[in-house]
């Protein structure tokens, strides 16, 4: 077994053993990067120098005795994230070189453990995506299968980890976006619940939608990262001053009582024939485990694909105005005045579904049409976060699909974004309610594409939803399948 | 055909916080452009902004003191708009639900009538950054963005339109300008732009019920300004329907070079704004006691001040004015008034001597050097009759520049008033006998020559013997009885 192939928590044992130094670790990763990165295309960035730095500082804390959880692990993120003196370009034109003078919190808080920033990882256009495929720096590939999607927007976040590119990675979610491509790349990926980590510094898409969360190649992984993120953050109002949880030492494997939910609504039509199957048999396993499976109701799934599209579009309308060409990024050249450089470099610099979302989202903030549209759908969001609430009143996590189908080929969808849209029919009802889910390997196609499954948890109990997910995870072998590159 | 004159007013407060309103960065007047900024109000990408509790305090203070409703849960709003000063695209506002509402103020009418002026709302905003358009070789032709100011802290008070003239909406901005300065919420200063206003104008035929068409007129920086503005923007406006034409929904910018307003934008040029409520803000949740916490730091306001002068001091009507719109200046007169000092002699002499000399010397009464305990203690020397209230200013004037009591001042300089009959009677005796014409004269029934006596012996005494102990005996001595 090679030091790639190795989990998280594997590598930490044998750093703490000095079996293996973080620079050999560092560097046996950057040369992974570059012999399969010019196939996957999974990093925007790639920190060869900074993270040799980085992972000799993380030795010398090693040898001082000051190792902590992430010390010296190989770990990238998500270009969303702001690095302070690293390129951050949301896979836009318009921020290309664009160098952020700040850390976002959850980096900051993965570099205060001497975790080595490897690169930056390719994701679609201010992760506005399902697929990956738009971003200003190409699609991102599936390690399984390169003529797939590895999902989105945090393409890169899940394919890297797939790929053995970085040991673990950071992503964004803000209706499906860690947890659609973690299950097309066969990883795990984890939302919290909104609050739980800090958004600072992440460069928003929809603010009341988006979450940080982590990608890994297996649960306790999963544990270990979000404990290093997860808390309260003053400079995010929106983060949540209540208690983080000891998330490893809660997977006990023990699922007595437990009851998973199975909303019906997310077993209609439309759903791929092996993702269902996979998807009872995960069922059927937990049932074995010791849990009790129920079938409960969220009477107004139908409705979040709409709600999200108006909510996320109209919050995308407002924050991506600042990129205006006056004080970073790309600015048009030769422009006439004022609003004609507004227009051009606007124009040249985002990329077609964002400004589709833009479009979209100003529509339907304008006067006239904000009662009909935004509001509405704010109202929706209420009912369907209460569909959640009223579910977990008589079961601890719910059980779904993460897509309806396994991962499609590159080009399939791009010309039709409606069907796009509805790859992430089932995750988004969970961001619209904030709470928390995450992805995990459940099977393959018959064609041999990867297929996840989605365990939806009660708002701050990631806790319960870490120790639901691995228990199967002991229960099955999905996890240890590797994707061959 | 008549008209009347319908005037509602926007003044944006800038609030006196150390810091700005969603970040840490100082709020200093004048610094190098740009150095007074971090992510948030760089509006760099990922930048999240955390609101400024002391922001809310000057909020709730103000709205207290504005006779406002205090919002239990209030809400920030994105207004969005395109501009090189606005670093995000958007300005933080609140838009549905505001702090404040529903509060007043009353202005005193020419007739003597008070009438109450609603205040629709009050709102706390960020402020945008300034544009320098260049003048240097360098930079001719290009505008320069300075974001010092970008996301410092106003409120936004709304009037009803309730002003009916000119005079009525400077009054109105006066007592607003008056309270916010007393409750220490905002430095005033018009001319930096901390106090600003923005005026909504139209006329209606006197008689008819519904409002006519409104212009909103900006840019304007000094009270008289405001009047001007106002009054060129009525007769415009009735300039217009009278020659037939309509008066047109728009922005009008005021130059104060030409005294006239000129149009900026149209209705049809009107943003839409596309508020929404900004995901990056929770609601703001202000508890009861929270509000009376605000309440009981609220100082006593220039009206009740004034009538508690007027009521319990016995002051006119007018020297109480003066001396509670100054809240420094009330806050001095009230510290002697405290220490004994007569309340109306201790208003003269702080609407004289003190305002004098303040002026003269170009000093703040927070920083003047005869303390009200100084002051006191002087007055009290003029009341018992140790010198005299002409003597009293020379020792104010040593008082001012040493910084001594008027007792050290007395004593050292020998300014004792004589009281001492025997002593004034050996001046008086000299005085007499060193005028013997004058004294005929004034036996020959030149009464008035007493005065020129009365000032031999003073003069004689260096000012220091009692004037009226000095009358009554050379009145005595002259006619021999």
């Amino acid at each position: 077994m090679t030091v790639y192939d190795l989990t998280l928590a594997e590598l930490r044992a044998k750093l703490d053993k000095r079996e293996i130094s973080a620079v050999e670790v560092t560097k046996t990763y950057l040369d992974r990067i570059a012999a399969t990165n010019p196939a996957l295309n999974t990093f925007i960035t790639i920190c060869n120098e900074t993270a040799l730095a980085e992972a000799q500082a993380a030795d010398q804390a090693i040898a001082a005795g000051k190792a902590q959880a992430l010390t010296g692990l190989p770990i990238a993120a998500k270009d969303i994230f702001n690095t302070a003196g690293l390129r951050t370009t949301c896979a836009s034109r318009i921020l290309d070189n664009y160098v952020s003078p700040y850390d976002a919190t959850a980096i900051a808080r993965i570099k205060e453990q001497k975790a080595v920033i490897v690169g930056k990882l390719n994701m679609d256009e201010f992760a506005m995506g399902s697929s990956n495929e738009n971003s200003a720096f190409g699609p991102a590939r599936n390690p399984w299968n390169q003529d797939l999607v590895p999902g989105g927007s945090s393409g890169g976040s899940a394919a890297s980890v797939a790929a053995r590119q970085a040991v673990a990675s950071l992503g964004t979610d803000t209706g499906g976006s860690i947890r659609q491509p973690a299950a097309h790349c066969s990883v795990v990926g984890l939302k919290p619940t909104y609050g739980r980590v800090s958004r600072y510094g992440v460069i928003a898409y929809a603010s009341s939608l988006d979450q940080v969360g982590p990608v890994t190649r297996d649960v306790r992984d999963c544990a270990l990262m979000l404990q290093a993120i997860a808390g309260y953050d003053p400079a995010d109002s929106t983060s949540v001053n209540t208690p983080v949880a000891d998330y490893q030492s809660n997977l006990t494997g023990d699922l007595k009582g437990l009851k998973i939910g199975l909303p019906k609504e997310y077993f209609v039509e439309g759903l791929d024939d092996d993702v269902r199957k996979a998807v009872e048999l995960a069922a059927d396993k937990y049932r074995e485990l010791g849990a009790e499976i129920i079938e409960v109701s969220l009477p107004h799934t139908s409705y979040a694909v709409a709600c999200y599209y108006l909510i996320a579009t109209a919050e995308a309308s407002s924050n991506l105005a600042r990129y205006d060409g006056v004080r970073y990024g790309l600015r048009a050249e030769n422009t006439e005045n004022l609003v004609d450089m507004y227009m051009q470099t606007r124009a040249a610099g985002f990329g077609s579904e964002v400004k589709r979302r833009i479009m979209l989202g100003t529509y339907a903030l304008s006067s006239g049409y904000y009662d009909a549209y935004y509001l509405k759908a704010q109202k929706v969001r209420t009912l369907i976060r209460q569909d959640f609430l009223n579910a977990f009143e008589s079961v601890d996590a719910l059980l779904t699909p993460v897509a309806p189908t396994p991962a499609f080929a590159l080009g399939e969808k791009v010309n039709d974004p409606l069907q796009m849209y509805l790859s992430d029919i089932y995750t988004i009802p969970v961001n619209l309610a904030g709470t928390c889910a995450m992805s995990l390997p459940c099977g393959f196609s018959t064609d041999e594409r990867p297929i996840g499954l989605q365990l939806i948890g009660k708002p701050f109990d990631e806790a319960t939803l870490l120790r639901t997910a691995h228990a199967y995870e002991q229960a099955t072998d999905w996890h240890k399948k590797q994707a061959n590159i | 055909m008549r008209y009347e004159t319908v005037i509602g007013l926007e003044v944006h407060v800038q609030l006196t916080t150390n810091t700005k309103i969603f970040c840490g960065c100082s709020k200093d007047f004048g610094q190098t452009p740009n150095s007074q900024t971090c992510p948030v109000c760089l509006g760099l990408p990922g930048a999240l902004p955390v609101l400024n509790q002391q922001v809310v305090e000057l909020a709730i203070k103000t709205g207290l003191a504005t006779n406002c409703q205090i919002a239990p849960r209030s809400i920030f709003a994105r207004k969005n708009y395109f501009y090189p000063d606005l670093p995000k695209g958007y300005q933080i506002s609140q838009f549905e639900l505001p702090i404040c509402e529903h509060g007043w103020l009353d202005i005193d009418l020419e007739n003597g009538e008070r009438k109450r002026i609603g205040i629709t709302r009050a709102h706390m905003e960020e402020d945008a950054g300034k544009l320098i358009h260049g003048d240097s070789p360098q930079t001719a032709g290009n505008s320069l963005v300075d974001l010092n100011r970008a996301c410092t802290p106003l409120l936004e008070i709304v009037s009803e339109p309730d002003m009916r003239s000119a005079d009525e909406a400077i009054d109105y901005l006066k007592k607003l300008h008056q309270i916010v300065v007393y409750l220490g919420v905002c430095d005033g200063n018009l001319e930096e732009g901390s106090f600003r206003c923005d005026a909504n104008v139209s006329v209606r035929p006197y008689g008819q019920e519904e409002f006519g068409t409104r212009a909103e007129l900006k840019n304007i920086n000094s009270f008289r300004f405001i009047k001007q503005a106002i009054e060129y923007e009525v007769e415009r406006q009735i300039d217009l329907i009278e020659g037939g034409g309509k008066v047109i929904q728009e922005t009008r910018l005021f130059d104060s070079d030409t005294g006239m307003t000129r149009s900026m934008r149209g209705k049809e040029e009107a943003h839409d704004y596309r508020y929404f409520p900004d995901p990056d803000l929770v609601p703001l949740v202000i508890s009861p006691e929270w509000i009376e916490e605000v309440r009981s730091t609220l100082p006593e306001l220039p009206e009740v001040k004034r009538g508690r002068f007027v009521e319990e001091l016995g002051l006119s009507v007018y020297d109480a004015g003066v001396l509670a719109a100054d809240r420094a200046l009330a806050e001095y007169f009230d510290a002697c008034v405290a220490l004994g000092s007569d309340a109306k002699s201790c208003a003269n002499w702080i609407m004289g001597e003190v305002l004098r000399k303040l002026k003269e010397t170009d000093t703040e009464i927070t920083d003047v050097p005869i303390t009200p305990e100084l002051l006191t203690g002087l007055l009290a020397r003029i009341a018992d009759n140790t010198i005299s209230g002409k003597i009293a200013k020379t020792v104010f004037e040593k008082m001012w520049q040493k910084g001594q009591t008027a007792d050290q001042i007395i004593d050292a300089e020998g300014l004792k008033q004589v009281t001492d009959t025997g002593a004034i009677e050996g001046l008086v005796d000299e005085v007499i006998a060193a005028n013997p014409a004058q004294v005929a004269e004034y036996l020959g029934g030149k009464d008035k020559l007493i005065g020129f006596f009365v000032g031999k012996v003073m003069q004689a005494s260096q000012g220091k013997a009692n004037p009226g102990m000095v009358n009554q005996l050379l009145k005595k001595k002259l006619t021999g009885n």
